[in-house]
């Protein structure tokens, strides 16, 4: 963790008072999701209310971490970077980056687990590498 | 042909002939736009009642704009859904003038990215940080191209499109580009160099992108009785169909865009079928957008729109769809990256049977403009009109 990527502008983006929670777990190396505490299922990204049954209440859960990959692709004038689609082990998917790789070597429906990187402002920010 | 009763007609149509605008001012793009389409219909700006405008213009809504030509409404509507926003404008304007509630509606598209130094597909869009969506995006390096670029990569690992078929895409839209002499890019290209073009976002090449063009253009939608008045032609709109897709709370799918919803809405209202479209005008921002409309509309099955584009199939006068005569998106123009207006203007063209004799489609009297605006694989509006020549 803590390798430096590009600059995210904005700080009080990622401190808002329906969201902030997810950012401060990830400093600390927590990947959290959000669940219906109605009918149960998870979604993304997080929200105070349930997109899929109208439900007012959810609550942060650990997501397991591990997922596999929907899609992707490599930024060629982005330094680089490979935005990715991950579609958790709890069912929903996430737009993500794909590090620690080789990107050429990629594929769609390989496994891959979270890690977290640090930006230079000092966010943190939960990213996936294959798994080994 | 039995003749549908349409509710307005499209009497008005104008694409400003700039591609690089650095000796105008937005404003002025969208005036000179509606005076050309106003006098393409023997209209003028006193007569406008309606107006319809996406966010290009700077400032709340369309005050500064419609203050500027200084117009005097009876309605106004400022939707926004992206570069499909202009098929909803006349979808809405439709509506607007059904109701009695206008009876000639101005919709106007204006905009100088070009001239800007604006990189459209591969920076960052401008954004405010209270859209709940930023966060969890941004960090990410969410760009235009990475996103069609995704849609891309999982259409050809579900379904085996290949990016030869995509490029075939490419090559349609020059071979009717070498006609059009206003066209940005005017050289036919084979699927070889669409392929060998350098990588912006796997798998899409640069020759898979749209161009980037300042300029504009305009739209006049009048009711019946005013439209039987004038000189022009009668294009009218008979179905019509609109649609937002997103992420569904997680539950991404990436195989098919808002159109899918949209269609069927259209060709419904419309009473007719894709195999009754003669000409289709569908929104370029990338080739994989013209093949996942090409399955939505239902012109083939899903999944094989790969196969429906490859072999010159979209190419006028020898394939079986013929799409953007103009040169597109891809070749000729997607102004301030919208671009929906074009797309209506090229149907139009075809309908009046004022396209170019190269690429015009003989008796052409029944065609669509199918668009999609936003995000494909983020969150994305979609858009089709059906339209008839009935004069």
């Amino acid at each position: 963790m803590a390798e430096a990527r590009g600059h995210v502008p904005d700080p009080q983006t990622f401190g808002n008072p329906e969201t902030g929670h997810f950012w401060r777990e990830a400093a600390h190396g927590r990947f959290v999701i959000k669940r219906c505490t109605a009918c149960g299922k998870h979604h993304w990204y997080p929200r105070s209310h349930c997109p899929h049954c109208g439900g007012g209440e959810t609550e942060w859960v650990d997501a397991s971490g591990g997922g596999t990959i929907y899609s992707f692709t490599i930024l060629r004038r982005g330094g680089g970077k490979v935005p990715a689609y991950v579609t958790l082990d709890e069912g929903i998917s996430v737009f993500t980056n794909i590090v620690d790789c080789d990107p050429e070597r990629l594929s769609i429906g390989q496994r891959v687990t979270v890690r977290f990187w640090a930006e230079e402002d000092g966010l943190v920010v939960p990213v996936f590498a294959p798994e080994s | 042909m039995t003749e549908r009763k349409s509710r307005a007609y499209i009497m008005g149509a104008y694409e400003h002939p700039t591609r690089l605008a650095t000796d105008k001012t937005i404003a002025q793009l969208h005036a000179e736009s509606a005076l050309g389409a106003l006098a393409d219909a023997g209209l003028g700006l006193n007569d406008v009642d309606g107006f319809f405008c996406g966010n290009d213009m700077p400032g709340i809504g369309a005050f500064a704009i419609v203050d500027y030509l200084n117009l005097r409404l009876r309605h106004i509507d400022t939707t926004d859904t992206g570069g499909c926003s202009y098929m909803i404008h006349v979808a809405h304007a439709v509506e607007a003038i059904a109701a009695g509630k206008c009876s000639v509606a101005l919709v106007t598209l204006g905009g100088r990215p070009r001239a800007e130094g604006a990189s459209t597909g591969t920076a960052p869009r401008p954004y405010h940080h209270a859209q709940p969506d930023i966060p969890f995006e941004l960090p990410f390096g969410n760009v235009i191209a990475g996103s069609y670029a995704m849609c891309a990569r999982r259409h050809m690992h579900e379904f085996g499109t290949t990016s030869e078929q995509l490029a075939w895409v490419k090559v349609a839209a020059s071979h009717h580009a070498q006609h059009n002499p206003r066209a940005l890019l005017r050289e036919v290209v084979t699927v070889e160099e669409v392929v060998n073009s350098p990588l912006v976002a796997d798998p899409l090449h640069r020759l898979d992108c749209c161009v980037i063009t300042d300029g504009g253009g305009a739209l006049v939608v009048t009711s019946p009785e005013i439209a039987r008045q004038l000189a022009r032609p009668l294009v009218g709109v008979i179905g019509m169909g609109e649609a937002m897709k997103g992420q569904d709370g997680g539950h991404v799918d990436l195989t098919y865009s808002a159109i899918a919803a949209a269609a069927p809405r259209a060709f419904s209202e419309a009473g007719v079928t894709p195999d009754d479209i003669k000409y289709a005008s569908i929104y370029d921002s990338f080739t994989i957008t013209v093949l996942m409309q090409i399955e939505d509309l239902g012109f083939c099955p899903k999944g094989q729109g790969g196969r429906f584009v490859a072999d010159g199939n979209l190419i006028s006068g020898s394939g079986r769809l013929p799409f953007n005569t103009d040169g597109g998106g891809l070749c000729n123009n997607h102004p301030n990256n919208r671009g929906g207006m074009t797309k209506i203007i090229e149907a139009v063209r075809q309908l009046r049977g004022e396209a170019h004799p190269a690429v015009q489609v003989p008796g052409c009297d029944l065609a669509l403009a199918s668009g999609i605006g936003g995000s494909l694989a983020m969150r994305h509006g979609g858009s089709v009109v059906i339209l008839e020549r009935q004069r």
